[in-house]
């Protein structure tokens, strides 16, 4: 079963998150890294190919750095990456984003199956998926916490608050899996000695034929026309506990809604 | 994670590593940071670990026997292993032990010196983690002067018969294999011994005040009998086990610069926070004069072990090298360690924080694998050809 498995490069949210001039995230002067919520499709598709046969193609969009996040998924097991990078993608939205992903999923071969997160998290839309599966033409399972493949079939769970939902897609498909699926794996000392040599394709627009009026800012349906930081984090309130501390405590999360 | 941004801009020693030092370093640091330091201070205290399951865990990173070629070992730089050494003894010295025991000293014994048959029976399951190994070289009486061992290895017929007793013998309760050193009639021989072999025993030494996050056991033998085949067919004399105490003091050199690494982190952060007199601890002249020094330590340290490392690779290196690193190593951790519990005064004693788990797993650090007084013999008899030992 051959695999594409769509990994998105993302700030790192243990350091500070910025907006360039033009209000997109800040990409490139920042440390980035795999989205955390990529590792699990990355992982899943590794458990799928080696429980059969098979290879794990990872897919990013985004600029020069983000094929670090490819590197992450080769070192963790993945067998070869693409990565799009063309300076007019820049500004794309989730749209536009997806029209490119599906471009490069066509070109890299009929894949039995395309893995997604359950969310970047960077702009956490949870759409990308969803776009995806309709410009493939692919049924889709999104939110999956449970995966198995039979006979031509997947087969997914998906938990609400209210019920456990188990849907089944015929392959070839898509599925986007959630952060209960597994546990994803620590890039051993193998994966990242072969990492070194496994390829790595870089392609453009023209590459998938794209035009560049067709995504970045003239492309995309939305457009982000303003951004405020959410102001810093205030000191928190310090209660001295003169017997009265359970009393205090019961009225502050009354006070915030928090009972 | 303690990483602290301000002392790696100043070591920079990331900068002297290749892109894959750098990701084997990250990778081990991650691992060891999300699954094993939430239970070490649980582990030291109770004087348990689940040996096997870590086991396994370092297997699947591919870490245990990483710098030997084939039979499922990664065949890594010596640097690389190092780099690991350094990010588990960041953690804890004693799951470093483990995997040096595994790796440097029961692997490599099978590997350089085993047969066809001991190496495809052992090496790949050990590489995995799923069969763990110890090393039986010192006994009660010798420790520095193994020479004078008395374990003896009798033959009989085909068979050889063993009759003695190791003492401190790491992962000893816990082995499904023994690389075990006696005397025979000619010259000292090593036995590869499952351990369920009739007439071994392993006792688990107690009330240890270090290395409590690791297994230690006495080994006894009595008419223990192996098949023929169990002998280390490619060595004999003390060549053997020497070779293969030098692998494991090599990656102690840079082991030892985790655990000081991380004292030194958690001083950093503590005396950052500790406001005493109306400011930061930090702020003070005394504090920061000790910060700075074992910064220096630190640094040259790592700088050491780096460039003996890199000597590993090149086939450079000389025995008296490694003991430089070990001796220099050692002794300043676990000064680093110490200065380092001092500032985090009474919080400093206790299992909350590292540092003195650390300065009590570096006392066994300076002792096994040759003691600091050992080394300094070597380090003086290569310097001016005297032998000084007895
Ligand atoms: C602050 C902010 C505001 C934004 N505002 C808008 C807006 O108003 N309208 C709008 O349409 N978009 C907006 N964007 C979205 C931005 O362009 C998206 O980052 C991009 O389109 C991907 O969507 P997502 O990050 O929400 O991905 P999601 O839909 O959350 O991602 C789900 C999965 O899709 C895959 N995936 C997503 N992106 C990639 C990629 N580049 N390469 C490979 N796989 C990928 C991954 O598997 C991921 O787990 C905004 C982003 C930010 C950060
Ligand atoms: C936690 C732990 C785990 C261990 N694990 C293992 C293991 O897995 N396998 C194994 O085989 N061994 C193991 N050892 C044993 C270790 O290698 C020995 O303890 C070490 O070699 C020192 O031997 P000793 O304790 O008998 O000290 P001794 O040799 O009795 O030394 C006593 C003192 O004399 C000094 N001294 C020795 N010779 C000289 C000399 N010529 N001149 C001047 N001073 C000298 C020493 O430096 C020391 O200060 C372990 C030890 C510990 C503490």
């Amino acid at each position: 079963m051959n695999i594409v498995v769509c990994v998105k490069y993302v700030p790192d949210a243990q350091s500070d998150r910025t907006f360039s001039d033009d209000h997109t995230t800040d990409r490139t002067n920042v440390d980035g890294l795999l989205s955390e919520l990529d590792e699990y499709a990355v992982e899943e598709a590794l458990k799928l190919v080696e429980a059969g046969e098979g290879e794990v193609t990872v897919l990013t969009v985004g600029p020069e750095v983000a094929v670090e996040a490819v590197k992450k998924a080769l070192k963790m097991g993945a067998h070869k990456g693409v990565h799009v990078c063309d300076d007019a993608i820049h500004g794309s939205d989730a749209g536009a984003t997806s029209l490119v992903l599906a471009k490069a999923v066509e070109k890299i071969g009929k894949p039995d199956l395309v893995l997604t997160g359950l969310a970047s998290t960077d702009g956490t839309m949870s759409v990308v998926p969803a776009m995806l599966a309709e410009r493939l033409g692919l049924p889709q399972v999104t939110q999956v916490s449970e995966l198995s493949v039979a006979d031509g079939s997947v087969k997914g769970r998906r938990d609400t608050d209210i019920a456990s939902e188990t849907v089944e897609a015929s392959l070839p498909a898509l599925v986007g899996v959630t952060d209960q699926i597994n546990e994803p794996r620590y890039p051993s000392l193998k994966g990242i000695m072969a990492a070194k040599k496994k390829p790595v394709e870089t392609w453009s627009l023209s590459d998938l034929g794209l035009d560049a009026a067709q995504v970045g800012f003239e492309g995309s349906w939305t457009k982000v026309v303003d951004v405020t930081q959410r102001p810093a984090r205030e000191k928190g309130e310090v209660q001295p506990d003169e017997g009265d501390g359970g009393t205090k405590l019961v009225e502050f999360l009354n006070k915030s809604k928090l009972v | 994670m303690t990483a602290h941004p301000a002392l790696d801009k100043l070591t920079a020693i990331d900068s002297l590593l290749s892109e894959e030092e750098r990701d084997l370093a990250t990778t081990v640091r991650s691992f060891a940071d999300d699954k094993l330091r939430p239970y070490l201070a649980d582990w030291f205290e109770a004087g348990e670990i689940p040996a096997r399951e870590i086991a396994q865990q370092l297997g699947a990173l591919g870490v245990l026997g990483m710098h030997l070629d084939g039979y499922e070992c990664a065949g890594a730089s010596a640097t690389m292993y190092g780099l690991a050494c350094q990010e588990l003894e960041a953690a804890d010295s004693g799951l470093r032990s483990l995997m040096s025991v595994q790796g440097s000293l029961a692997m490599t014994a099978i590997h350089h010196f085993g047969s066809e048959e001991q190496k495809q029976e052992w090496l790949p399951r050990m590489a995995a983690g799923e069969a763990l190994g110890c090393f039986g070289l010192t006994e009660p009486d010798f420790g520095s002067d193994p020479a004078g061992m008395r374990t003896r290895a009798k033959r009989d017929g085909d068979d050889w018969v063993i009759n003695g007793s190791k003492m401190w013998i790491t992962n000893g309760t816990v082995a499904d294999v023994a690389v075990v050193w006696a005397q025979t009639d000619d010259k000292i021989r090593g036995f590869v011994v499952p351990t369920d072999t009739k007439g071994f025993t392993a006792t688990e030494v107690k009330h240890k005040l270090s290395l409590r996050a690791s297994k230690t056991a006495g080994l006894s033998f009595e008419d223990m009998r192996l098949p023929g085949s169990a002998v280390l067919p490619e060595v004999s004399g003390l060549r053997g086990p020497l070779t293969c105490l030098s692998e494991a003091r090599f990656g102690i050199i840079f082991g030892a610069m985790g655990a000081a690494r991380d004292c030194l982190e958690t001083a950093l952060e503590y005396a950052g926070s500790r406001i005493i007199y109306d400011k930061p601890l930090a702020g003070f002249q005394l504090t920061q004069a000790k910060l700075a020094d074992m910064t220096l330590e630190l640094m040259k340290g790592q700088l050491l072990a780096l460039h003996i490392g890199r000597q590993k690779d090149a086939g450079t290196l000389q025995p008296a090298q490694v003991s430089v690193g070990k001796l220099n190593n050692c002794r300043e951790a676990i000064k680093i360690a110490r200065e380092c519990r001092t500032i985090l005064a009474a919080n400093g004693i206790t299992l909350d924080y590292p540092v003195l788990r650390h300065a009590n797993n570096l006392e066994s650090v300076m002792t096994y694998e040759g003691t600091s007084e050992v080394h300094q013999l070597i380090v003086g008899q290569a310097l001016t050809g005297e032998a000084a030992f007895r």
